[in-house]
């Protein structure tokens, strides 16, 4: 129950991109089209999953045990961006046409603040290994859920009579707005 | 108990480091993925710019297309014909002539010629001046900030001392960036055998294009009836167009233009050393 609650808080209700501002770089860039939006969801999520999956260990078995709690930003920094040279070797070799639609924001997952901040949040509330596991994919669930939204109104945006000042960049943002603002309602459905 | 920290620090870090990277060593051993040495070749051959000039996003996009045959080995527009030849003789195919293409900027109003109807006190590019309208009076001139220069990555551009891009047609490859950065779309890419141009892009009518710019295309259809060819140019939107495809390429019909907007262009074509020779001398 605890894991279910986890996992609907990290994807719904504190969605990371719409209420705590985490991972916007990626959230504007990559989602002009909903197919490749998706996709960087899931490699986003793949990545939030594993980095979950790998920091816990090496912040229990390493980083507590030897008593060096204040090297956490390097060791996580070390492991995602190692889990994302991974993943981009395999979307290059099982989808060229995938990674070249990524392009540039494939290596920006290293430094997507959202997959340092999942680390963080994880050693920040004290997970357990199960909890922390359905955390990254929650909050991958939720990034993906996030960018899906966005890309898909952002098509539809191309057929709407946007103000000159308005187009492009500015537009996106005020629409990513009024997302967070809707998505405040869940605030309620669960604390913390 | 300080030095003992740095210890576990160094080989905990080094460890982790190790292990990741042993694991990356073997993902890529086992995830290679094979590519085709030609396409390394080609990008020997191409110039790299990756200026965009072939309508595609980088050279090496450029090399794949060349290499499945969905390109023209005479595509490369900064290459020339020198690219052109040593594609064809790699690709062992026949080689194709290339088309010299040029920008052309078609609006002579620079600050002396026009009248300005507001100050602008904004970020200095046209993208951002465009939006208000800028200062000039015409709202089809050129803005005069530069977005072509900051475009332009050959240095085959510069504004001149009136306020108005000059293009250096012996450094223009005509890749077309220039045209892509221009937000009122005055500069056009011409082959190089085109000569007559009608340098103005405003669509009021006369009496309007008249009060806002001394060298504005006033519709007077002169140049329709002194073009030799029937139909050679013709009057769209309140503007002289020439129709490349049937007007010859004289100076004919710019004998009579009051306000000389439509000029045989050879006068126009400068050369980057023509022009720096043309500055007045700078006190030493």
């Amino acid at each position: 129950m605890e894991v279910i609650l986890i996992f609907i808080s990290a994807s719904i209700v504190n969605n990371f991109v719409l209420s705590y501002f985490l991972g916007i770089c990626p959230f504007v860039g990559v989602s002009n089209k909903t197919e490749s939006a998706l996709n960087m969801g899931l490699a986003t999520t793949f990545v939030m999953t594993l980095t979950a999956a790998i920091t816990w260990p090496v912040w229990t078995y390493v980083l507590v045990n030897f008593n060096i709690p204040f090297l956490q930003y390097v060791a996580f920094i070390i492991v995602i961006a190692a889990l994302v040279q991974f993943v981009e070797m395999f979307i290059r070799k099982s989808s060229p046409h995938l990674y070249r639609a990524l392009g540039i924001y494939l290596p920006l997952i290293t430094t997507n603040c959202a997959v340092l901040g999942l680390a963080l949040f994880m050693v920040l509330r004290e997970y357990n290994y199960i909890e922390s596991i359905f955390f990254g994919f929650g909050t991958g669930v939720g990034f993906t859920l996030a960018i899906l939204m966005m890309s898909g109104i952002r098509e539809e945006l191309e057929f709407a009579d946007v103000p000159e000042v308005f187009k492009g960049i500015s537009i996106t943002l005020i629409v990513a707005g009024m997302m967070a603002l809707a998505f405040m309602g869940f605030a309620g459905l669960i604390r913390g | 108990m300080t030095g003992n920290i740095v210890i576990i620090s160094i080989v905990s870090m080094g460890a982790i480091g190790a292990v990741l990277s042993f694991f990356l060593a073997y993902a890529d051993k086992k995830l290679k993925v094979q590519e085709d040495p030609r396409i390394e070749a080609l990008l020997n051959i191409l110039p790299n710019t990756n200026c965009g000039g072939c309508g595609m996003a980088g050279c090496r996009v450029f090399a794949e297309a060349l290499i499945q045959g969905n390109a023209s080995v005479a595509g490369c527009v900064a290459g020339g014909q020198a690219v052109a030849d040593n594609i064809a003789k790699y690709l062992g195919v026949e080689s194709a002539q290339t088309n010299r293409i040029v920008a052309v900027v078609l609006c002579r109003g620079g600050d002396k010629e026009t009248v300005k109807s507001a100050v602008y006190k904004g970020e200095a590019t046209c993208v951002a001046a465009n939006l208000t309208g800028g200062e000039k009076a015409c709202t089809y001139s050129c803005i005069g900030y530069g977005d072509c220069v900051e475009a332009c990555k050959f240095d085959a551009m510069t504004m001149n001392d009136n306020g108005l891009p000059v293009v250096f047609y012996d450094a223009c490859v005509g890749c077309g960036a220039c045209a892509r950065a221009c937000p009122r779309n005055i500069i056009e890419m011409h082959p190089i055998e085109h000569k007559l141009f009608n340098y103005c892009r405003n669509k009021d009518k006369g009496a309007i294009a008249r009060k806002v710019c001394s060298v504005s295309c006033i519709a007077c259809s002169l140049c329709v009836k002194d073009c030799t060819v029937e139909g050679g140019i013709e009057m769209i939107d309140n503007l002289a167009v020439v129709s490349y495809d049937k007007c010859p390429q004289d100076d004919q019909p710019t004998k009579r233009c009051p306000t000389e907007c439509i000029r045989f262009g050879e006068e126009e074509k400068m050369t980057k050393d023509a022009y720096y020779a043309s500055l007045p001398k700078k006190a030493v």
